[in-house]
Formats: structure tokens, sequence, C-alpha cells
């Protein structure tokens, strides 16, 4: 059964359009890939699902009920947690304190989260801005997963971070996908490392999904056309 | 001992000793100033609330300080010339008991800060600066044309009102109950800040989009946090109005708001003993330069000038450094 799912969605930034026709599904605990160059919608796609940009046509369903009424933080209590782009943490508070912040109860507490991210347990009582890039982007995570949401939004989780970090990080979203029943839905760029994790993918090309499938039929000849660099 | 922990025990404890040293030293007015200041110091715990953890520049605060002080002046000029506040569809009557006071002080200013907040924060930033101006100057104008509770003129109460079991006429034990209050707000102050709630505030206040996206509401949140702020100053005002026996259309002006404002930019936005810090200099300063000139806010004008450019923390932030990292 799919959790998410977006029927032809189109959006428009003021006057521009910027989503031509975005079809999407992500089933209960599949890690879903969503790909494609540079400005082809894949972030846009992602605020649409957090209703922080509102689609003007097609239909948006979560867990069964239609959210384009929905409120951003609606949205986000109704299960959808957000790791945005560019490790966003409330630079002000400690590490700890972001995740209390956001914490609603569920399965996903500190503890779990520290078991995670073990540096985040080293770290907890430091101020989120003295954090490196990846314990900042560890803590957006953490932060998400605190909310204890349905469906983890990953927008350029590793973008950015030295190789050894971005191998941490891929541990742990391999981490989520085989201990939680957790559904993801991942925006990256290294196709090597979404091999091993996602099941499915789709790939956005101007605004307008190209190609979905399963991630092992994902083809050179596609990737060249739609990703390739 | 953090720095911070330290300066704050010191302007507490110098709060404490110095109007004790004037009880011995027989020195009533020096209590007085002590009184004004642990007041002053308590609106400006209210603000810190909505200013320093919400980044809330509400210039309508004085609206909360001046429903406070009428709550008590209506009160307690009832009960001083024994007419009821209400007579039909039931009885109230009038007060004088300073506890009774305060609850309605209380729960009267948290529900207008209930309804302000819920129309002004719809706006933001410059917009919520004027709208909170323009329901502080609605006030203001409405009493002044408020014949029934002196107007323009404002309302004396002739003995200040009762506290079961102490003598309020007596500086000292008038000093005791504001100071107390005063502790039990920042109290509260305190554990506000650090739980998840005063924590989502802070956060809202640096990113509205990232709380809304761990499904934290930040209107709601923002007008709980208004609401809390607006009860205690609301407090503070019935606490002035006992001090002074004396409630004006003065207390709801522009110019109030704006004093409560300052004692927190002096102390330290957002610190917890900020609002202290900043009204004890006001206080001293008011008294001391006030001695030399009339115009003795110029040289206010001044400090607060280089407080901005020079020290944003204020005088807590100078003097204990600053508290956390900003991106």
């Amino acid at each position: 059964m799919s959790l998410l799912s977006l029927e032809k969605i189109t959006a428009f930034y003021g006057a521009s359009q910027a989503l031509f026709g975005v079809d999407l599904d992500v089933r209960e605990g599949e890690v879903m890939a969503l790909l494609g160059r540079n400005g082809m919608g894949k972030s846009t796609t992602i605020k649409v699902i957090c209703r922080m940009l509102r689609h003007s046509e097609g239909r948006l369903q979560f867990a069964g009920r239609d959210i384009a009424a929905l409120a951003s933080y609606q949205a986000a209590r109704l299960g959808i947690g957000l790791v945005p782009e560019g490790r966003r943490c409330f630079a002000s508070l400690t590490v700890a304190e972001n995740l209390v912040a956001a914490a609603r109860p569920g399965h996903w507490d500190i503890g779990r989260v520290h078991a995670l991210f073990p540096r985040l347990a080293e770290r907890h009582t430091q101020s989120a801005a003295t954090l490196s890039g990846g314990e900042q982007q560890m803590l957006a995570i953490g932060r998400a997963l605190m909310t204890n949401p349905q469906l983890l939004l990953l927008d350029e989780a590793t973008e950015g971070l030295a190789p050894v970090v971005r191998q941490e990080i891929w541990a742990a979203i391999l981490a989520l996908k085989h201990e939680s029943g957790l559904s993801i839905l991942v925006v990256d760029k290294s196709l090597q490392e979404l091999s091993k994790a996602a099941d499915r993918a789709t790939i956005l090309e101007k605004g307008e999904t190209v190609w979905s499938g399963a991630m092992d039929t994902l083809q050179p000849d596609i990737t060249d056309r739609y990703i390739g660099v | 001992m953090r720095r911070e922990t330290l300066l704050n025990a010191v302007i507490m404890g110098a709060l404490l000793l110095v109007p004790l040293w004037a009880w011995v030293a027989d020195e009533p007015f020096t209590i007085t100033l002590a009184t004004r200041v642990a007041i002053l110091s308590l609106a400006g715990v209210g603000l810190n609330i909505a200013l320093g953890l919400g980044g809330l520049v509400s210039l309508g605060h004085a609206i909360f300080f001046g429903i406070g002080g009428y709550a008590m002046g209506i009160l307690a000029s009832h009960a001083q010339d024994y007419s009821p506040l209400l007579e039909s569809p039931f009885l109230i009557e009038g007060t004088k008991s300073m506890p009774v006071i305060w609850l309605v002080a209380i729960v009267t200013s948290a529900l207008a800060a209930l309804v302000i907040g819920a129309l002004s924060l719809r706006t933001s930033g410059v917009y919520f600066i004027m709208i909170t101006l323009a329901f502080g100057q609605m006030f203001f104008f409405f009493t002044i044309s408020w014949p029934a509770y002196g107007g323009e003129d404002g309302l004396s109460i002739y003995v200040r009102n009762g506290f079961p079991g102490l003598n309020t006429l007596d500086p000292i034990q008038f000093f005791a109950i504001c100071f107390v209050l005063l502790s039990l707000a920042l109290f509260a102050s305190s554990r506000i800040s650090r739980s998840p709630f005063g924590l989502a505030l802070t956060a809202a206040r640096q990113s509205e989009t990232r709380v809304l996206t761990v499904g934290i509401d930040s209107f709601r949140l923002r007008l709980v946090a208004f609401t809390i702020s607006g009860a205690i100053t609301g407090l503070a005002g019935a606490l002035f109005a006992d001090l002074n026996r004396f409630v004006s259309p003065t207390m709801f002006s522009w110019q109030t708001s704006g004093e409560i404002i300052i004692f927190v930019i002096l102390g330290g936005v957002g610190r917890l003993f900020g609002p202290v810090a900043g009204a004890a200099l006001f206080i001293l300063l008011e008294h001391f330069l006030g001695g030399l000139s009339e115009f003795w806010q110029i040289y206010l004008g001044f400090l607060l000038l280089a407080v901005v450019l020079f020290a944003r923390g204020g005088l807590i932030g100078t003097l204990a450094g600053r508290e956390v990292a900003h991106d």
C-alpha cells in the first residue's frame, strides 16, 4: 500500500512553473530514491510534500488522506519528517535541545537517536552551531526522527560532506531501513550508494516524472540520459 | 559556577541586601527604590518571554501593565467607598486583598494578551510593532476618556491593599512581597526557557520554516508565549499601582511600553536576569542623573545607543560573555 502518493502534481513559484506533472509513490517500509539533475524539481517536490509550497493541480495523498489543505506543521504532525537541504539545525540551541524541541512521543527517543549516531551523544551539551557539517547532518536526521515520522524525507543529506562522513550517514540510512518500518524518500546524487539503499527510484526531468521503477532495473542508458554528467 | 550564574546571584543579592541595609539604617526611600526595581523587573521578566525567547517586539506591553494597574485601582476604589462593582445579574464587590487583586490582574491581562496576540501575531516584524502600538494607544485613550474611574486624572487609593499576615504599609514588608513574586517569576521564566516549549520558541525565532517542518504550530507557540508574557506584566502592573497607591492612563502610554523594552535591552535580551539588571540600572540612572538634570533621559539615550551599537548582549552579555553561538 502506498504511504505517499503524488499524481500529476504541478506547482509554481510565482508566475514561473516549476513542476509540470510529478507522479511519485512511496510504499510503506520502502526506500525510494528521487533522482534528476540540478533544477529538475526534486527540492520543489519535497517542498510540496511538506506543504511549504502549494501545488496548483494534481492529487497529493499521505497515509490515505488528501493533505493538500494542510499547513506545513500539520503535515509534519501527520508523520512527514523532513531533513532539509543544507543541514538546517537550530543553531542557537544545543544538540540535546535541538532533539528535545522537536520531540513527539513514539519509538524514537534520545536514547535511540544516540544509538544511531553515537557522535551526537558525545556532543550532547554542545551548541549546534559548533558542530561539523557531518554532525549537523546527523543532528538534522536525529531531529526529524524525534518527531517519530512515518515517512522520512532526506533532501541531499550527504551533499558537501567528507567521504568518511558520507559513509556514516549512508550506514545510518541503511540501519534505519533494516531496523524500523520507516519509509524513506531520498534525494541524492550518488547512484552507487543509492543502489545499495533504495528499493525503487523515480527520475524527474524538467519538472516531470520521466521514469519510475525498481532500483535494479535502472539501466545505464537511462541514467546517462537523465542523470549522467 | 558559570559566570552568568555568579552574576545573577550578585544582582539578586544586591537587590535583597540594599533594602535590608536601608531598613536597618532607616532609609525608607531606598527601600521604595528597590521595590520599584523589583516591580519593573517583573514587568521586564514578562516582556522577556515574548521579546527575548520569542523575538516578538511588542510595543504594547503597557496594555498589560495598565490592565494590572487598573484591576487593582478599580477593585480597591470600590472597596474604598463601599460601592459594589456590579449589582446585576450578580453582586461583585471591590476588594482590598492583594492575592485576589493579583489573580484578577493576571487573568484579565492574560485574556487581553490572548485576544491582542491572536490578532497581532498574524503579522510580523515592523507590522507587529505597529499593531501592538495601536492597541496600546486604544487602551490609553479609552482610559483617558472613561470618567467612571478618574479619566485623565487617574484613581487614588488611600490605603495600600492588604496581604494576610503582613503589614503592607511597612516598606520592607511590601518589598518582601514584590521580591518573592519576582523570584517566582524568574524561576518560572527559567523553567519555561529550558522546557521543550521554550526551546521551540527560541528555535522559531531563528527559523520559522524549520520549526514548522518538525510539526510545531509556530502561531500557537507564540500566542501562548505572548499570553504568559502579558500575564506576568499584568501582575507587575498591579504591584506598581499598589506601590504608588495611584493608577492613571500613563500606565497605558507607549512610553511605558518603551521603558519595559529598555529594561530588557539594557540588561540583555533573552537573558534570564536581563530585565532585573536593566530595571536596576534604569532606576539608578533615573535617581542619580535625575538629581543632576531634569533632562536625564538624554544620557539614557546615549547609553541605549552604546548598548545597541557596542554591547548587543546588554549588561549581562557584557559582564558574563556570550551565552550561545549564533550562525
